[in-house]
């Protein structure tokens, strides 16, 4: 099926959550309303015509330095292909400047578990009816959503845990382990490093 | 002065188990080696054969970490119970007629309590590391050693009627010095499933779970280090000798050969059991690990049956044939 | 916050059924490949829950591809599998490729083609001999790391790496085959069909091997959809899925191979799907050996192999140059195209996607990896439950993950 086609028959399907529709290079994307995502997408997984069966991406985009206008700050995006069919269309939902929040489709993609958590661990986005919605990639204590355009490359402080082992370590040099050891070399960084 | 001597007999034999011991492991070393495309042990000494002296060295000399939570009087004795046991069944093998320690009449059965007592060293390593993979592995070791050694003793029963003996000399010498006086054909499936058996009782492949490193890091001696790891190594490879020594005494006729070797009677001993530690290599090199559950249903519903069948077959055929 | 550094066991007292204990498998354990931690809730030896933690090896590739041109963003995808680095490098660039509408001269992609096969068969060799590893047949391990060694003599004739090649460049590749690299590649051709019939005696009927693959790690197909699985472990449940056949990129449409499907699912199913991949693979090679056209092998805008004395004088909005200097003085201009693709291609963990969008700048705005030992691990949890720990390690094997992709 015809990329545009399968966009016409969800903008019939769901004409108030359709916001626009391009395509680059041969790909088609629609950008919808968060709202009701889960039903988009099953019904994009369901509908005999369609048949996206494979979720193939899942992931979180921070527009915030986007030269594009109009756009919200946060969105998902859900790749999705065909299998039976071979056909692909992208998905962006826009989900909000402050606090995004979206469904879940763990009921749809077992597989979009990780996803998920993976999506809210480095940008912060909330996903309803996640099973199990913790950091996956980033120390459970971490602060912050690393994948932010305003978050800092190197960070803003060394993570706790580091400066927690690397206190012990010192301590446990004390009893004469490894005088000379990484301790002393790798001290808790300066302030220097700071961008 | 019989004290004495044989006290002298015990620290020879001692001696040269020990070598062998060391020389085992070189022995498996290479041969793992040049099955697997590679050399083994090639830098100390002539293709590596001070290997073994280096390895001795280094272990006796490393640290000797006891883990803080251990049950620590447990945790020191567990690899002196397996060394102790496994020495001790060395005591009645008849290496070569006349050339054993103690002749006693229930040596089979002696051979059999020492393995279990062996067992026990393994499951309180297990116990007293305080480490769930050494839990898990000491576990297993308890559930394989059980069953297997049931199956063991079992297929060991058609031997004793045929030899009607338990005396580990008296089972050589009803063997004969023929080829065909060997108990290997006529005890065909007892010899299968004492092999089977040996492999699990000595923790070998395929039998290797309680220290399958994949799964358990290194099962009940993941905790050990130092001289007392390597304690439970000679134990094993101890284990594996008797285990071959008693598999050619019952099976293979001990050290009888097809000439009489004049200064060195043991040589066909020595032979038929560096033979089975070769086999014992050899399917190291070859088979992949069974799983927990398959290895106990193979014990159970394989083997026990089998030499349960092999004993009334073979008290049958004796029955008929006398 | 306090981290006990050491945690005092209790090993539970059997006083009744059920009693469950906890094992944290991992990060540093023989059979976890890399720093994969699972922690497990354990019944006996029965895995009741099963938890698998990533991260240990996060380098937060996708935050510092934001911040480096396109380019120099190549060499983390080296980083990525570090088993199958070409795949990743010509993934990433058939991507940015699409993304910036470049063009690839035929022999490039034929030459990517290859080596991109020969990294599949790499990462299936190591594979297997892990795999083979983790169940106990301790000799394959060997054997397959003696046919990896030619390879990676190969890798090291043709770029001069062994690990992280960074071989393979947008728009093209960085060096022309040697003589000598068709060679020793038409040397290996020819003995290899014969190197996977010794690992197959070795297991491939094996009793014990197959006790413990047949019927073990289950998913149907739909399931492993669901899950997203892909690659070989999704083959072996008997979907037809293989983004070389569904999307072709480089040579891929040009040569005949086949798409080995298992039907159970099992274990057993997903290794002889992987052995079947490694004839198909030196297939592939073959033909592309034997195809292998003449003529560049960089397009004309590639944008890091373009010579200093090509770039032009004047810099217009839409050309495309490599160099941070530059870059500078024409930032608030569109140098690429914006716009965001997906292009996905088949490595040999299954199916690796880059996910980009450009805004116009000479740094991707975001790029995203979809990483298939990521989506496995994620997946390990649904696959192992209720059965032993021993089956655990053979389906982390048989997963074939590597942490390097999972955590990025």
């Amino acid at each position: 099926m015809e990329q545009m086609a399968i966009v016409d028959g969800l903008r019939a399907a769901f004409p108030d959550e359709i916001l626009h529709s391009y395509t680059n290079q041969g790909q088609t994307a629609v950008v919808v309303r968060p709202g009701r995502i889960v039903d988009m997408l099953r019904w994009l997984r369901d509908t005999d015509t369609i048949r996206m069966n494979h979720l193939r991406s899942l992931c979180g985009v921070d527009n915030v330095r986007r030269k594009e206008s109009g756009l919200s700050r946060f969105e998902v995006v859900y790749n999705l292909y065909s299998i039976p069919l071979r056909h692909e269309i992208r998905v962006r939902a826009e989900v909000g400047d402050k606090e995004p929040a979206i469904d879940s489709v763990v009921e749809l993609w077992a597989g979009a578990n990780w996803l998920e958590r993976e999506t809210y661990d480095l940008l912060g986005i909330r996903f309803n009816n996640h099973p199990d919605l913790r950091r996956v990639l980033m120390p459970d204590d971490w602060v912050g959503h690393p994948l932010r355009k305003d978050y800092p490359l190197r960070g803003r402080e060394e993570w706790a845990g580091m400066t927690e082992l690397l206190a012990k370590v010192q301590e446990l040099d004390r009893f004469g382990f490894d005088p000379e050891g990484h301790a002393h070399s790798q001290a808790i960084p300066d302030e220097e490093d700071e961008e | 002065m019989d004290i004495l001597l044989m006290l002298v007999w015990i620290v020879i034999l001692f001696v040269v188990v020990m070598l062998h011991v060391a020389y085992a492991t070189y022995f498996e070393r290479k041969i793992i080696g040049h099955m697997q495309v590679r050399l083994g042990p090639m830098r100390i000494g002539w293709h590596g054969l001070l290997q073994p002296i280096a390895d001795g060295i280094k272990s006796f000399f490393k640290e000797d970490i006891i883990p803080e939570n251990a049950d620590r009087p447990t945790f020191l004795a567990a690899p002196i119970i397996c060394l102790v046991a496994m020495m001790t069944s060395l005591a009645v093998l008849p290496f070569a007629r006349g050339w054993v320690l103690a002749d006693i009449d229930i040596g089979l059965l002696f051979i059999f309590a020492m393995s279990s007592l062996a067992s026990y060293g393994v499951v309180l390593a297990g116990w007293s590391s305080n480490s769930k993979y050494s839990f898990l592995g000491g576990m297993r070791s308890m559930a394989q050693v059980i069953s297997y050694e049931i199956s063991m003793g079992l297929s060991l029963v058609g031997v004793m009627l045929m030899a009607g003996s338990l005396n580990l000399s008296a089972i050589v010498e009803a063997q004969g010095d023929r080829f065909l006086g060997m108990y290997l054909m006529p005890q065909c499936i007892g010899f299968f499933v004492f092999f089977i058996s040996m492999l699990a009782e000595t923790n070998r492949v395929p039998f290797d779970l309680p220290e399958a490193e994949t799964e358990l890091v290194s099962g009940y001696s993941t905790e050990y280090s130092g001289m007392r790891y390597a304690i439970f190594f000679m134990a094993e490879y101890i284990g594996m000798m008797v285990m071959a020594a008693i598999a050619t005494i019952c099976f293979l006729g001990g050290w009888n050969g097809p000439f009489a070797v004049p200064f060195f009677p043991p040589l066909w001993f020595v032979l038929k059991i560096y033979l089975f530690m070769f086999v014992f290599i050899w399917i190291r090199a070859t088979l992949p690990r069974y799983r927990y559950d398959q290895l106990m249903g193979l014990g159970w519903k394989v083997l026990i049956p089998l030499a349960l069948a092999n004993i009334v077959f073979t008290a049958c055929m004796k029955a008929i044939l006398t | 916050m306090t981290r006990p550094i050491t945690k005092s066991m209790d090993i539970p007292v059997a006083d009744g059924e059920g009693e469950r204990y906890s094992l944290r498998m991992g990060p540093q354990h023989p059979a976890t490949h890399g720093v994969l931690r699972v922690d497990l809730e354990l019944d006996g030896e029965t895995i009741v829950e099963c938890t698998p933690q990533v991260g240990y090896l996060h380098r937060g590739f996708e935050k510092l591809a934001e911040n480096k041109t396109y380019a120099q963003a190549l060499i983390l995808t080296d980083r990525l599998d570090y088993i199958a680095a070409m795949a990743n490098n010509v993934g990433y660039c058939v991507a940015v490729e699409r993304l910036l509408d470049i063009s690839v001269p035929l022999r490039a992609k034929y030459i990517r083609t290859i080596v991109a096969e020969m990294s599949r068969i790499c990462s299936h060799l190591l594979w297997l001999a892990t795999h083979a590893l983790d169940i106990g047949a301790m000799t394959v391990f060997l054997y397959c790391f003696r046919e990896r060694e030619i390879l990676l003599d190969l890798f090291e004739e043709l770029c001069g790496a062994r690990l992280t090649f960074s071989y393979p460049r947008i728009g093209g590749v960085r060096q022309d085959v040697t003589a000598r690299f068709i060679d020793g590649l038409q040397r290996f051709l020819d003995i290899f069909p014969s190197k996977i019939e010794e690992y197959e005696t070795l297991i491939d009927t094996n009793r014990i091997w197959l006790k413990r693959t047949v019927g073990i790690g289950k998913v149907s197909g739909e399931e492993a959809l669901a899950l997203g699985l892909t690659g070989a472990c999704l083959r072996g449940s008997g979907v037809d899925y293989d983004v070389r056949k569904h999307q072709p990129y480089d040579a891929y449409a040009l040569v005949d191979f086949e798409v080995p499907l298992g039907s159970d699912g099992d274990i057993y199913a997903r290794y002889r799907c992987r052995m079947e991949e490694l004839h198909q693979s030196a297939r592939i090679i073959q033909q592309c050996i034997d195809q292998l056209p003449p003529g560049p092998i960089a397009g004309p805008d590639a944008p890091d192999l373009v010579m200093p004395n090509k770039v032009p004088a004047r810099i217009e909005a839409g050309t495309n140059v490599y160099g941070t200097g530059l870059i500078k003085l024409v930032r608030d201009r569109n140098l690429y195209i914006s716009g965001d693709v997906y292009v996905a291609t088949e490595v040999p963990k299954g199916e690796l996607g880059f996910y980009f969008i450009s805004d116009g700048n000479n740094r991707p705005y975001r790029m995203h990896i979809r990483s298939p030992s990521f989506i496995h691990i994620g997946a390990l949890a649904a696959i192992a439950r209720g059965e032993l720990i021993a089956d655990l390690i053979a389906n982390i094997g048989s997963l074939d993950v590597v942490l390097g992709e999972s955590d990025r």
